[in-house]
């Protein structure tokens, strides 16, 4: 294995010593899933704009949601004899084959955002968010802001059986454990859209005292959270001061609620996976580096403190 | 028997299921029935069941006229998308609530046209014709939205999903003027009976001298346009068109809405009023499994539960069984009229 490895740096150096003007305009070959979110057609921005700073030539290739695509792509990457592969993949099985053709040519493919089921020496890394810790991130925000002030929490969940709905749950009970002055009262799937939060929450607020039994709202993703806050805003309470609303992804339109001060915080899920991928591709190309097997994003809090106005206008424009 | 006990018997069976079901909830959840006036318009769980059924219904009262003419229209969610999307660019753009409101009934109407156009003109199956825009038509709804949540803040249009006139809230009012309209134009007119008669057999309608083919494009178009209402105020709901799940799976409910209404998906005889009813029921059910406090993981166990029941309780079989034990004596008929057609 490790005599493999030395193959793939080696055959990066030689790549890198053919061209003239050293590990500047690299190629590198990108495989996105297709453009089924908000957050994704982001991350794709956020990719292009991270490639252009680093002078990066970046050949795109939106799958459309379908692993064929996919696998057609990183073939025509690989007969293009390009420097580095980043791979989105759309489902985690069914890759070994097209991994072992990258890597007999000695191109080194990053997973972005999800992850493969196959062998780990078959990619370089993975950059990804760890979704438990999103989940205790904003557990451990609701857990400092009450300071042990008694608070009924409903939550909203994600799709049923979804690994994010999975995971966020899973951190947020997490990160509250040990606090017995909060308690999740109610919790229901909201499907991650922004309807099905509203009726969700529509009938929480019925189902607990009209709402003067609940002290903060966990939603798995902003978009529920923004549904929520109108069934709040409808049932004629304050979102935000009335009840708290903490919630995951750090959409733009989150942001909009967290200036007008219905929404207290967020805690996001970058679309920037490929920041830290070029930096571990540089490190890996320029003296054979090998980074860790799992590169962890950042998962951000933002607060109604953190210039929410400001934060609107950076992403507006990023693709939501 | 006159008219009017006739209609009574026809729409019983759906009554009394909507009672049953709501009483099960009340049990499940006693201040269900509580209904009060908070900020200028009625609130309480009974009027979110009618005001979180009004896609629904309004999908059901479309989706009744085609499938009394033996089709179906499979295309309705992704209409409701397409319409939400082009009333919110409507919106963003800065044309006035009228102009908006055309531009998404107009495209509601164009799909509908789009779709008669497949099964009356190309003779295509309505199933195979109005997949091609259930399909299609989420990806119209992403190119007007340009693949994110398009949010608006017009106040005229933002009213119609979460305003109220004299306290009732605006989608009810819609779903239940179009349902009066749509019973009107039917029933006071021949054009129920000349869709039930394609329902029934096509060919020989024609021979009859219906014009088949218009009334076919018809009934699409006036399903179009349910869905376009449906859309408009799914979009207006949460002030921003979501492309990807605007009306998803929606399509279904309305079909069952119809099919628990009791007309026959092989057309013929229909009943937009126990459609509409119908449509109350799955959300009815929906309210009530929120307002349980059971985990999510029950969500559709329970509701493919109930809603098997209801229709084994209309199953000819359970007809015929009922009309059976009725000749028994010792039963009480007026338990088992209910359920007799």
């Amino acid at each position: 294995m490790l005599f493999k490895m030395a193959g793939i740096s080696a055959g990066a150096l030689v790549s890198i010593a053919l061209m003239s003007s050293g590990a500047l305009a690299q190629t590198i070959g990108f495989s996105q899933i297709g453009s089924e979110s908000g957050w994704r057609a982001a991350e794709t921005t956020v990719t292009r704009q991270e490639a252009e700073k680093r002078g990066i030539d970046l050949k795109f290739a939106d799958a459309q949601q379908k692993q064929e695509n996919q696998i057609k792509a990183l073939r025509s990457f690989i007969a293009q004899g390009v420097d580095a592969i980043l791979l989105a993949p759309v489902v985690a099985t069914g890759w070994d084959s097209v991994l072992e053709e990258a890597k007999e040519a000695e191109i080194p493919v990053v997973l972005l955002d999800r992850m493969v089921d196959s062998s780990k020496d078959l990619y370089l890394t993975a950059v990804g968010s760890d979704l438990v810790h999103e989940g205790e991130v904003a557990g451990n925000w609701l857990v400092d802001t009450l300071a042990g002030k008694q608070c009924n929490v409903v939550e909203l969940q994600g799709t049923t059986g979804s690994s994010p709905a999975i995971d966020r749950k899973t951190g947020f009970e997490n990160a509250i454990k040990g606090h017995d002055n909060i308690k999740i009262t109610r919790s229901q799937t909201g499907d991650f859209t922004r309807t099905k939060g509203k009726e969700v929450m529509e009938s929480f607020l019925k189902a607990e005292g009209g709402g003067a039994n609940i002290c903060a709202l966990y939603a798995h993703n902003d978009d529920m959270a923004v549904g929520a806050i109108q069934a709040i805003k409808e049932a004629g309470l304050k979102p935000g001061t009335d009840i708290l609303v903490v919630s995951i992804d750090a959409v733009p339109d989150i942001f909009v609620a967290m200036a007008a001060g219905e929404a207290n915080a967020t805690v996001e899920l970058t679309p920037n996976m490929a920041g830290p991928a070029f930096d571990a591709l540089a490190a890996f190309m320029k003296d054979g580096t090998m980074p860790e097997k799992f590169i962890q994003t950042e998962s951000k809090l933002y607060t109604q403190a953190d210039d929410p106005k400001g934060e609107y206008e950076r992403r507006k424009d990023l693709g939501y | 028997m006159n008219g009017a006990a006739r209609f009574a018997r026809r729409i019983a069976p759906q009554l009394a299921i909507l009672a049953a079901i709501l009483v099960l909830i009340s049990i499940v959840f006693p201040g269900f029935f509580e209904v009060r006036i908070a900020n200028g318009r009625l609130y309480g769980s009974p009027i979110d069941i009618l005001n979180r059924g009004a896609p629904v219904a309004l999908l059901a009262i479309g989706m009744t006229l085609v499938i009394a003419t033996r089709g179906i229209d499979l295309s309705v969610g992704a209409v409701m998308a397409i319409c939400g999307a082009t009333a919110a660019w409507g919106s963003t753009e800065g044309y006035a609530l009228p102009a908006t409101l055309a531009l998404s009934i107009a495209a509601g109407l164009a799909c509908g046209l789009w779709n008669g156009f497949l099964v009356a003109v190309l003779r295509i199956q309505p199933i195979v014709a109005t997949l091609i825009l259930m399909v299609a038509g989420r990806g119209i709804a992403q190119l007007i939205t340009e693949g994110a949540i398009l949010t608006f803040n017009q106040e005229g249009l933002i009213f119609i999903g979460s305003g109220s006139i004299l306290t009732v809230p605006t989608p009810v009012i819609i779903w239940m003027i179009a349902g009066l309209l749509f019973t009107l134009v039917v029933r006071w007119t021949a054009l129920g009976m000349l869709i039930e008669a394609i329902g029934v057999n096509l060919r020989a309608s024609t021979l009859a001298g219906v014009n088949s083919r218009v009334l076919l494009i018809a009934v699409y178009m006036a399903s179009g346009l349910c869905a376009s209402f449906a859309g408009i105020i799914a979009a207006a709901d949460i002030r921003g068109a979501d492309a990807n799940n605007a009306g998803l799976w929606l399509e279904l409910d309305a079909i069952l809405a119809v099919v628990i209404g009791g007309t026959s998906l092989l057309g013929g005889r229909f009943s937009i009023l126990a459609s509409l009813i119908g449509a109350l029921i799955i959300q009815a059910m929906n309210t009530g499994i929120l307002l349980s406090g059971f985990p999510p993981e029950f969500n559709l166990i329970i509701k493919a539960l109930i809603v098997l029941t209801i229709l084994v309780l209309q199953s000819p079989a359970t007809r015929t069984a009922a009309i059976f034990f009725r000749r028994q004596p010792g039963t009480d008929p007026a338990d088992t009229r209910t359920v007799t057609p």
